[in-house]
């Protein structure tokens, strides 16, 4: 049984902050198959082309039948258990904090015996579980087991919590309040158990729609945020900046323009301001602190999700301007991720399809609600998935990247 | 259908000079100084120049970046068979194989073979962080735990599915312990009660601190040559009857019950013509007791699963009704890294020498020695096996 996460004390003062550390970091090229199934949540293995034999760990010939088409394929997540332990002593200074450490030897049903780690509600040997792959705090692919069926508080797992990013007892800061998603998403963290959430919202005088909802929400406090301002966020961060432990970047500037026109440059620095330029300011005044509190207690600094739109992938002409501004923000999310890592806090970027909002007014369904955006949100914090795909739009713009993105950037529009 | 042929015998081998460089918990030294130390040894009591050696066979984690190559110019050696083995616990019998072939077909005379590591405060760490690929993709980031983890598992099942108890590897570790008193090169010199092994704090269950080695600096090291040679130079012998190694046996298993023995043990009798109960000591590679245990029955002495009903049936000590481990083997002496697989074999010629001193098991003829290494990833995967005789 999982013992329920006790709510955190407030944090003596007086108490030394601990440095993150990080669990063994060194994977083969080939193993990083694992990690693109791990950052979307799929579960694959190294299937042999040529006679079908699933194998791991990762390898550059099937050792059936030395063929070396070796793709990764969507497999079983079924297994047994066969062995067990339970690590009281390592050399390894991340793990020797985490001790002792629940890991067992498994026959997946698809073949392959596995070492992996261990949910505490697994069975003994002889159990059927429930696979998965995950990130863990380096940002490496790890496999994972789990009771086939949930038991109760089976999120509260410390090895398990160790993998994901859950909003539980920690406290969210959403960055524009007046983003279609803001009250969506307060209201599902709060559901998911999140201590406060911090709303940003710029020139609080000018009023807006979901002011009154936000307000209403327990434990939802706005504050002064303008993205486009280096000292408001400065401000901001030197005020909440160290009780930030998931940060929410829902920044956006939708402004069509064509690319022709006299005036789209300026479109372009505007939503850049908004959007790269923001994330940049946001990085610079809460990305040290929150890379500092990756280990502070059971409720530290875990996730940093950005909100961007699927055409970041590949340029939508109707708006030209927008993708490539989500564009830019892919990019510095890449950057950022590199440096959040070294205190095992998570990038997660979340690509949406266009929101049902008026500056899409004239784009055709499917749309995406904000409660969708929110609650995937939410299920990626809890897997712990680095990409999410929300909606039908960038789940099919996802499926067509990875199959010929010339095709998709020749049809799009279209 | 792939033409096989019996193998030829090892007739005329011979081994010679069993050297033990003491070992230490610590070293500020690499191990070339254990190496060097280990040569020099071999050199005086062979009563000739380290020159002279015109082979050499050498085992070590921690050598690196030099390979057996670089050695030739760091000790002034001129080898015409040159190996490097780096099968971990199985590296000192794939050596004497290997070098006994060699001089059979005059293709060198002595063959030195060394085996030594040293180690630093953090040489055991980084060696398990960089132990293999498989190792570092899909085992280490597991917890870290390094071989206690992964045999952990590999006894976990093996107590499940054949009844052992952690009594029964006790019994075999406090037997030990009770040999390596006898042995001065021991770097445990307390006596052990079960009562102490069973009460000992967890590593990764089952195990607890007594079930496992404990990493150290040090060497072993011997000479193996041709029958002649060694009448020539005036130097005692042993005679090496068989060999056998296997790597990577049972791939399909789920998980390790069994090692690349099974396969190969009939043909190790059969060359040596003699029966498991004809030895009068056993040298396996004890890891791990377990590990023991799963040799007792792979090298024929138990069937597949008797192993804990053996341990309990018999005594391990130098005067027991089965002499297992006569040094105090790596649970007592200490492992120093790949010089753990030579271990048995210095003891086993000092046995058959009749030089083993306090370990001395009285009129030892026939002795067997067993190595097994490289837990890659979930398994150790090399196995190897010798039967030597006294001359």
């Amino acid at each position: 049984m999982t013992e329920p996460l006790p709510k955190p004390n407030r944090k003596n003062p007086l108490v030394r902050t601990r440095q993150p550390l990080l669990p063994p970091a060194s994977r083969s090229h080939k193993a990083h198959g694992l990690t693109l199934a791990a950052a979307a949540g799929r579960f694959m293995l190294q299937c042999c082309g040529e006679c079908g034999q699933y194998t791991y760990p990762a390898r550059e010939a099937c050792p059936n039948c030395l063929s070396a088409d070796l793709p990764f394929k969507d497999a079983p997540t079924g297994g047994v258990l066969l062995s067990e332990t339970r690590i009281e002593v390592t050399g390894d200074p991340y793990f020797r904090e985490h001790m002792p450490w629940r890991t067992g030897l498994v026959r997946l049903d698809c073949g392959p015996s596995a070492v992996v780690h261990l949910h505490g509600d697994c069975g003994g040997p002889g159990s059927q579980l429930s696979l998965s792959l995950q990130l863990d705090r380096v940002g490496q692919a790890v496999l994972f087991a789990r009771p086939v069926s949930e038991t109760p508080d089976m999120e509260d797992d410390p090895q398990w919590r160790e993998m994901t990013a859950d909003p539980k007892y920690r406290r969210v800061l959403i960055t524009d309040g007046r983003s279609p998603v803001a009250v969506a998403l307060a209201i599902a963290l709060k559901k998911a158990g999140a201590a406060k959430v911090f709303v940003g919202v710029a020139d609080r005088w000018k009023p807006f729609e979901e002011q009154k909802a936000l307000e209403a929400i327990e434990g939802v406090e706005i504050v002064d945020l303008d993205l486009t301002s280096e000292r408001s966020i400065q401000e901001l961060a030197m005020d909440i900046g160290a009780k930030v432990e998931i940060l929410i970047n829902t920044a956006d500037h939708v402004r069509p323009t064509h690319l022709f026109n006299a005036g789209a440059i300026n479109t372009a620095r505007e939503a850049m301001d908004h959007t790269a330029m923001g994330l940049m300011r946001l990085a610079q005044a809460f990305g040290p602190v929150m890379r500092s509190r990756g280990a502070d207690g059971k409720t530290g600094a875990v996730a940093w999700v950005n909100v961007l739109s699927v055409h970041g992938l590949s340029n939508v002409p109707q708006f030209g301007v927008h993708s490539a501004a989500h564009a830019a923000c892919l990019s510095l999310s890449q950057w950022l991720r590199s440096e959040l890592r070294q205190g095992g806090v998570r990038v997660i970027n979340a690509f949406t399809g266009p929101l049902d909002t008026e500056w899409f007014q004239t784009v055709p369904p499917p749309k995406v609600a904000p409660k969708v955006l929110a609650d995937a949100i939410m299920d990626g914090l809890k897997r712990g998935l680095e990409d999410i795909y929300v909606g039908d739009v960038a789940k099919d713009i996802e499926a067509r990247l990875f199959d010929n993105p010339k095709a998709v950037e020749r049809e799009v529009g279209q | 259908m792939i033409l096989s042929r019996a193998r030829q015998s090892y007739d005329g081998v011979v081994l010679a000079v069993p050297v033990t460089v003491p070992y230490q918990r610590y070293s500020i030294e690499t191990a070339h100084w254990w190496m060097g130390k280990a040569l020099r040894a071999l050199a005086e009591g062979a009563g000739v120049s380290h020159r002279d050696f015109d082979g050499f066979s050498v085992s070590s984690f921690t050598m690196g970046p030099d390979s057996a190559i670089a050695l030739t110019q760091h000790f002034g050696l001129t080898p015409r068979h040159l190996d490097h083995v780096p099968m971990g616990g199985a590296s000192g019998i794939v050596s004497i194989r290997r070098a006994a072939r060699a001089v059979q077909a005059c293709d060198a005379d002595i063959v030195a073979c060394v085996a030594a590591d040293t180690n630093q405060v953090d040489t055991f760490r980084k060696t398990l962080a960089n132990f293999s690929r498989f190792a570092q993709d899909a085992s280490y980031p597991y917890g870290a735990g390094g071989p206690n983890a992964s045999f952990a598992l590999i006894a976990r099942h093996y107590m499940d599915t054949f009844g052992a108890t952690r009594e029964d590897f006790g019994k075999l570790c406090v037997a030990q312990r009770d040999n390596a008193l006898k042995n001065p090169h021991a770097l445990m010199k307390k006596p052990l009660t079960l009562e102490q092994y069973l009460s000992a704090r967890p590593i990764a269950e089952p195990f607890h601190l007594f079930d496992c080695v404990m990493p150290c600096a040090g060497a072993e090291a011997f000479l193996v040559m041709r029958e002649e040679t060694a009448a020539s130079l005036g130097l005692p012998f042993v005679r090496l009857l068989s060999v056998i190694e296997r790597h990577n046996a049972f791939p399909g298993d789920p998980v390790q019950v069994r090692g690349g023995w099974v396969i190969d043990r009939d043909e190790l009798y059969g060359m040596a013509d003699v029966k498991p109960d004809d030895m009068d000591f056993v040298q396996t590679y004890d890891d791990y007791a377990v590990i023991s245990m799963m040799q007792f029955e792979d090298l024929g002495f138990c069937a597949k699963g008797e192993g804990p009903d053996f341990v309990r049936q018999h005594t391990f000590t130098i005067d027991g009704s089965f002499p297992h481990n006569t040094s105090g083997g790596q649970l007592s002496v200490g492992q120093a890294g790949a010089a753990g697989g030579h271990l048995g074999i210095t003891e086993a010629m000092r046995q058959l020498l009749g030089v083993a001193g306090g370990t001395q098991v009285e009129g030892a003829k026939l002795g067997l020695v067993s190595g097994f290494g490289m837990i890659n990833y979930d398994r150790g995967l090399a196995s190897a096996a010798a039967i030597l005789a006294r001359a």
